[in-house]
């Protein structure tokens, strides 16, 4: 397929769920915010998510203070933050716009709608219905254009690169969202009963809360939380996983320039499929999760290079 | 009933013509409310789909929806067989005429069209002097707007020979009216038209270069900041071929390739929906950046197809227009069979005199002008409007034209004030190759919905109609 095409279809579905994790990791810091604490520790979260995306320089431009009201503001619709919940969805409607032609019309119907529907509601209508409303109806958005992309979309390079991105997009995410609260959470290590809610909201925002109960049956602890969202293969957002897909969609979509991109993938995933989490925590969680966003980056930098943008 | 136009559903006494009879029997029968809801789902139904078009002048990347009327331009069987074979005249000799004028030139030659009128003619293209294109076809896709005027006679108003755009509305209207009243297509024969895209890829397929058994097609797109963006993307999906915009292709030993993720793939035909202008920055426009470098090498060593071809401009032109008449006698040896609307050519001092006398009458065009833009419809303008036109005619006449105001047949439409008749136009689509001429039955009504308003074109706020032939 045309390189151009498949470069906007990775990056609508990119787009389309980074705003879906976004979403997640905003519903889980507020979440936690609920939990009783101090102001300066709660207002600490908020700063933590800035910088997780390193938007604390945007942000002062508009904000003076930190506070629940303004990073959800700056986060969820402000047209000028690039990482915004509006522009991400923004994004992934333009690049879907550029090439409608090539997917299925439900699909593009979906993106649109999830678009217009979101150009129809401002910050102050999301806060009085209620910002987790909004929260879910990202996520449920997602999943239905996700639902529409495999329900009728023929099995072929378009696909794959919509699932390529997505994959790639989610791991880096789920990384991102763990390295965050696992250090907050640490930080608060004493805090005792809390600590369950704050756990559980973690694993909640990552769709692993009942699962967790499922393989586990015991009591919440910072490594099997670890363990769940990087290891478990059968998890559909942890680590490993988003690894195993990547490398499948890699051998599907693999041309003549692409075998040091497929071999990196194969070492990532050999590196998930075949560590212990002991290890993992023994090495420091936040070094292995920083290694792993950078071999995810050069990963989607491979892509671009060999098959999207060529030379 | 206004006494003073062609009005398609009723006749001069207020007699309903038989061709509307089930759809009238069916429209009586319509609460007004009924109707209003009709259309309020068709405009969401539209909107969700994102049948738009941008607006150019406006704040860009605007998008509109084209207002679609739900009362149909219905055509009678007879009708069109005779209106279909004036059409496959016209675009044959005007085939001819390219072919001629970028070869022998013997209609210069035989002095029946002045030598200086094509070859001092911006839009005729001397790159494309001997070249010889697949089955001598260079406006593979025309679309010929034909009014019908005074007590019912039809006209050629204009033949669209680079880029015709509409015809993606034509399919969706009737999408539209097939879904919003079922129960019509069920009363009478209505001839079908949504193969319009299979008949024009098999076109675009005869006419591949020497020695392609299985070509490889695409669209050509200047980008999605292009008004008729909607309908490339919808043509180039209704195909299965790849949309493709200027950066996707490169040419290389004179052979054009596309991108792929699989690597260069060779491209044989061109549906090109980009002007000659910025086709390739090596030989015309050279800041394009919506073209290919070397693409015209690779056309004129024969190795792709372009359709249409380079030039065809210089048959369309209005300055050109005039002639049509006397091409079908030179190349077909047959008496033109549509007719042509009497044209004043401005460059001659006879007629500029006379346009200027009567500039409140006429309605004067740009020569190179499209779409709606630069001209005067001088009953519908004021006194200042024609005074600067008028300046503007006298710093360069030759770059005008002038006709009568046509009296354009009107139609029943839906408006805010009810049922009421609307001007209208009818763009049928021709499509020309090694197989012949071909063509659905039908084409695209546009509307012009402002009361009293002769321009029809969407980018001036007209709108379209379903186009029902019958069939027999």
């Amino acid at each position: 397929m045309l390189s151009r095409t498949a470069d906007h279809l990775y990056w609508m579905a990119r787009y389309t769920e980074r705003a879906e994790n976004l979403a997640r990791l905003l519903d889980v810091s507020y979440q936690m915010s609920l939990v009783p604490q101090s102001v300066a520790s709660r207002n600490e979260n908020w700063r933590a998510i800035l910088a997780l995306n390193s938007l604390e320089a945007a942000f002062a431009e508009n904000y003076r203070e930190v506070n629940v009201e303004s990073v959800l503001r700056f986060m969820v619709s402000d047209s000028a933050n690039p990482s915004s919940i509006f522009n991400c969805l923004r994004a992934a409607r333009e690049n879907a716009h550029a090439v409608r032609g090539t997917m299925t019309a439900e699909m593009w119907e979906s993106v649109n709608a999830t678009w217009i529907e979101l150009r129809q509601q401002n910050f102050e209508h999301i806060l009085a219905r209620g910002i987790s409303e909004f929260f879910d109806w990202v996520k449920l958005r997602s999943a239905v254009t996700r639902g529409v992309t495999f329900g009728t979309m023929l099995k072929d390079d378009a696909l794959h690169f919509i699932r390529l991105g997505g994959l790639l997009e989610r791991g880096d995410n789920t990384a991102r969202i763990l390295d965050m609260q696992y250090h907050i959470l640490r930080q608060n290590d004493d805090e005792g009963a809390s600590d369950f809610y704050r756990w559980g909201a973690l694993l909640r925002s990552l769709s692993a809360f009942q699962v967790y109960r499922k393989v586990y049956r015991d009591a919440i602890t910072p490594g099997r939380v670890a363990e769940l969202l990087i290891l478990r293969e059968d998890l559909p957002r942890s680590l490993h996983a988003c690894a195993d897909g990547i490398v499948r969609m890699l051998q599907l979509v693999a041309n003549k320039a692409s075998a040091e991109t497929v071999r990196q993938a194969g070492v990532l995933h050999a590196r998930l499929h075949f560590a212990r989490i002991e290890d993992v925590l023994a090495g420091g969680l936040h070094e292995y999760l920083t290694d792993f966003m950078d071999r995810i980056f050069e990963l989607g930098d491979g892509v671009s290079r060999d098959f999207l943008v060529p030379g | 009933m206004s006494a003073d136009f062609y009005n398609e559903m009723y006749d001069s006494t207020g007699t309903l013509r038989p061709h509307y009879r089930a759809f009238a029997e069916w429209l009586a029968t319509m609460p007004v409310e009924r109707l209003e809801r009709k259309r309020v789902e068709a405009d969401t139904a539209f909107h969700r789909v994102g049948i738009t078009f941008a607006v150019y002048g406006e704040e860009s990347g605007t998008e509109r929806l084209i207002p679609f009327d739900i009362i149909p331009r219905v055509i009678p069987a007879a009708e069109w067989q005779s209106l279909q074979a004036g059409l496959w005249q016209r675009v044959k000799a005007l085939n001819a005429f390219l072919n001629d004028i970028y070869h022998e030139q013997a209609i210069l030659k035989s002095g029946r069209i002045p030598s200086e009128q094509v070859l001092d003619n911006a839009q005729f293209r001397p790159e494309m002097i001997g070249i010889d294109v697949p089955s001598d076809i260079y406006a593979h896709i025309a679309g010929v707007d034909i009014v019908r005027a005074g007590a019912g006679k039809s006209y050629v108003l204009e033949d669209n020979l680079r880029v015709p755009s509409g015809v993606s509305y034509m399919i969706e209207d009737r999408k539209m009216m097939m879904r919003l009243f079922p129960e019509l297509f069920s009363r009478q024969m209505i001839a079908p038209v949504q193969h319009y895209p299979d008949m024009l890829l098999e076109n675009l397929r005869t006419v591949a270069p020497k020695g392609v058994t299985d070509p490889t097609v695409v669209l050509l797109t200047p980008g999605a900041y292009n008004s008729a963006y909607f309908e490339h993307t919808f043509l180039a999906q209704q195909m299965g071929i790849e949309l493709v915009e200027g950066r996707d292709l490169f040419v290389k030993d004179e052979t054009v390739f596309m991108r792929t993720t699989q690597g260069p793939q060779r491209v044989d035909v061109i549906y090109r929906r980009l002007d000659d202008d910025f086709l390739d920055p090596l030989v015309f426009n050279k800041d394009s950046m919506l073209g290919v470098p070397g693409l015209l090498a690779a056309y004129r060593a024969g190795h792709v197809t372009l359709a249409n071809a380079i030039g065809t401009g210089v048959a369309d032109d209005k300055s050109i227009y005039p002639y049509v008449p006397e091409m079908i006698r030179f190349y077909l040896g047959e008496e033109p069979k549509l007719n042509n609307v009497p044209t004043w050519m401005l460059r001659k001092p006879d007629d500029l005199k006379y346009v200027l006398s009567h500039l409140p009458e006429l309605v004067v065009k740009e020569v190179h002008g499209a779409g709606g833009y630069g001209m005067l419809v001088g009953p519908a303008s004021s006194k200042s409007e024609i005074e600067e036109f008028r300046t503007r005619i006298l710093a360069s006449p030759e770059k005008y034209i002038a006709q009568p105001t046509l009296a354009l047949s009107n139609c029943p439409t839906f408006v805010e004030a009810g049922i009421a008749p609307r001007h209208l136009d009818l763009r049928p689509f021709v499509l020309s190759g090694k197989c012949g001429i071909r063509m659905v039955p039908g084409g695209l009504t546009r509307v012009a919905l402002r009361e009293g308003s002769l321009v029809v074109n969407s980018s001036q706020g007209g709108g379209t109609k379903d186009t029902w032939v019958l069939e027999n």
